[in-house]
């Protein structure tokens, strides 16, 4: 069985650098390389695994699930496995010249792991109070990691994040607690067993708002999205791409989309207020987004803006906007890891992230200019990227459910988007060169690999909704329109 | 009946002390009795009137006993309500050392 290994590896390599890392130098590069590689290779085989087996179920210590924790392996789960691993092993490497510049780099490594675990755990877990400890270590582990440089600006954001990220974990623990008053059990397909012998009540319907609310602030939705235009920034660049990348889609999108479509039962209100969310926050996080000339605060406006695509493509219900959805859920992971390790590039040679003090990099940054290119380009919505297919399927998905509202805003913000980047491009790596900056070098060999990596999946990607490679999309996308049928899957494995 | 009601209320003090207050310490407070309005919450669903505790021995009827679950979880999250609170009350410490105030409205260098 491969399911404990998501769990173990990663928990395992914090221990073990926190153990020995200050005594034993590389130790903590070594070993988290080594771990998210391995997991890397481990999520990848899940693949297959699912298509054969169509779902795999752990029971943790034997115990038979309705009584003990189970851990389940579905499309879902495997299809974000695969997109948290492959950013965190990009990162990881990216991070072994970054964060040279701060002392206690070993620290950073264990928190590091903790967070990846709590986000492994998340996606694996099929038990409910499970998913919340789970949350609490990924949180945890990324407060103490926006506050990693312990400058002033980052204390700020680490308190203000700590605070409302606090706030959303009692909400999610008081709806956990409701559930399980209701249905006195918390395995999950349990649960959604219990609840569809029994008609909808006003009970569930609370549980559902307190759900919204809490995994809402984690996504930073954008009633709830104060806390990220600070917190995303104030990271270091690593982290940064790992928050904006993967945290607010896993402890928020998959955990909304796990609970809605598969407990908790999906219905019209609840569709149409994610719908109506998400072309708020995409508005919204694009608008604001246009003012900045702070590189990592605007990329952190436009991760709003984008996880309000995601959520408007689920939110609409039909295979198709499920699809599309998931499809840019994995391609902003992508593009967005990319230019938060762009701007990081940028602040580790400038020493700046003002858009207004550089100009013309393109000339010593080739590798840095050029990958950032490609990012913008994916970002906005420019015909050979990734970006680009799937905006267009949520469009042709909002078009096709009669939505035309939704796909006009779409088309709005993925403009602004292109003119938000625009003007990065211009300022900070087109037009002349600052003489200040006549002496600057590119970035060592390790943050070029992965950013160039990272640029080089950005434009194959494009080939997942391909017939070959489509499957990997339709079964993540399946286990969602299964809704209800979540749990005969699940029993059906035990037997 | 009024246990719950007063759960809630306690609930809101806690969320009202959150959102209102400037002091970073009495947020810091208004978060720990949100989360134990939370556990408190947890421990009364477990609750039976005159229940008893469920240990199984041999020879005995169990009728009446206290749910162990709500118990178990809410030890599990008292702990990490400690971890959140430690980490809180470091950082409030090194933004006491940066900025010389615990007032939230003079902490404000991020904007925008």
């Amino acid at each position: 069985m491969i399911l404990p290994f998501f769990v173990i590896i990663p928990l395992g390599a914090a221990f073990l650098i926190s153990l020995f890392g200050k005594k034993i130098k590389n130790f903590g590069d070594l070993l988290a390389n080594l771990g998210t590689l391995s997991l890397l290779v481990f999520s990848l085989y899940s693949i297959s695994k699912v298509f054969t087996n169509k779902i795999l179920v752990y029971k943790v210590g034997g115990w038979m699930p309705p009584l003990g924790i189970s851990m389940v392996l579905d499309g879902l789960s495997s299809f974000m496995l695969v997109t948290v691993n492959l950013v965190s092993f990009l990162v990881t490497i990216y991070s072994i010249s970054y964060m040279e510049k701060y002392t206690d780099k070993y620290r950073f490594y264990t928190l590091f792991m903790l967070m990846l675990t709590g986000m492994n755990g998340i996606i694996i877990t099929g038990d409910l109070f499970n998913l919340f400890v789970f949350l609490e270590i990924a949180s945890i582990a990324s407060y103490a990691l926006v506050a990693f440089g312990t400058e002033a600006e980052e204390l700020e954001a680490s308190f203000k994040y700590a605070v409302m990220g606090s706030v959303a974990s009692s909400f999610v623990l008081l709806g956990i607690a409701l559930l399980y008053s209701y249905t006195s059990t918390l395995n999950m397909a349990d649960i959604s067993q219990v609840l569809s012998g029994r008609p909808a009540g006003m009970m569930v319907n609370f549980v559902a708002v307190l759900f919204l609310a809490g995994f809402g602030l984690k996504a930073a939705l954008v009633p709830f999205h104060a806390w990220l235009p600070d917190a995303h920034p104030a990271a270091p660049a690593p982290i940064s791409a790992m928050l904006s990348g993967v945290l607010i889609k896993v402890l928020g999108v998959y955990a909304i989309m796990r609970i809605f479509f598969n407990l908790i039962g999906i219905n019209t209100v609840i569709l149409a207020m994610l719908m109506f969310l998400g072309a708020v926050s995409m508005l919204m996080g694009v608008i604001l987004a246009l003012a900045q000339w702070d590189f990592k605060r605007l990329l952190a406006y436009h991760s709003i803006s984008q996880i309000g695509y995601v959520i408007l493509g689920i939110g609409l219900g039909t295979p198709l906007g499920i699809l599309g959805g998931l499809f840019h859920l994995f391609n902003h992971s992508i593009f967005k890891s990319l230019l938060f390790l762009n701007s990081g590039a940028v602040d580790y040679s400038l020493g700046t992230r003002d858009l207004q003090k550089m100009g013309g990099l393109r000339e010593k940054m080739p590798v840095t200019a050029n990958t950032s290119l490609i990012a913008s380009m994916s970002i906005a919505g420019i015909p050979p990227f990734n970006g680009f297919f799937s905006k267009l399927i949520i469009i042709f998905a909002c078009i096709q459910a009669n939505r035309f509202g939704y796909a006009f805003c779409a088309i709005a913000a993925s403009i602004l988007t292109l003119a938000s980047f625009m003007k990065v491009q211009k300022y900070a790596f087109f037009g002349k060169l600052n003489p200040k900056w006549q002496n600057i070098k590119e970035v060592p060999w390790p943050m070029k690999l992965s950013m160039i990596a990272l640029g080089v999946i950005c434009v194959i990607s494009a080939l997942l909704i391909m017939p070959l490679f489509k499957p990997f999309l339709q079964s993540a996308a399946n286990v969602l329109l299964l809704g209800n049928g979540y749990k005969d899957m699940v029993f059906g494995a035990l037997k | 009946m009024i246990e719950y009601i007063l759960c809630f209320i306690l609930f809101c003090i806690g969320l009202y002390c959150v959102l209102r207050k400037r002091n970073i310490i009495k947020i810091v407070i208004g978060l720990g009795i949100v989360e134990y309005a939370v556990n408190l919450f947890f421990v009364l669903i477990g609750f039976r009137m005159h229940g008893r505790a469920p240990i199984l021995a041999k020879d005995q009827t169990i009728s009446n006993m206290v749910d162990p679950l709500p118990q178990a979880l809410v030890l599990t999250s008292i702990v990490i309500g400690l971890a959140v609170t430690a980490l809180i009350v470091a950082i409030a410490i090194r933004l006491y050392e940066k900025y010389g105030t615990f007032d939230i409205t003079k902490i404000r260098r991020l904007r925008g």
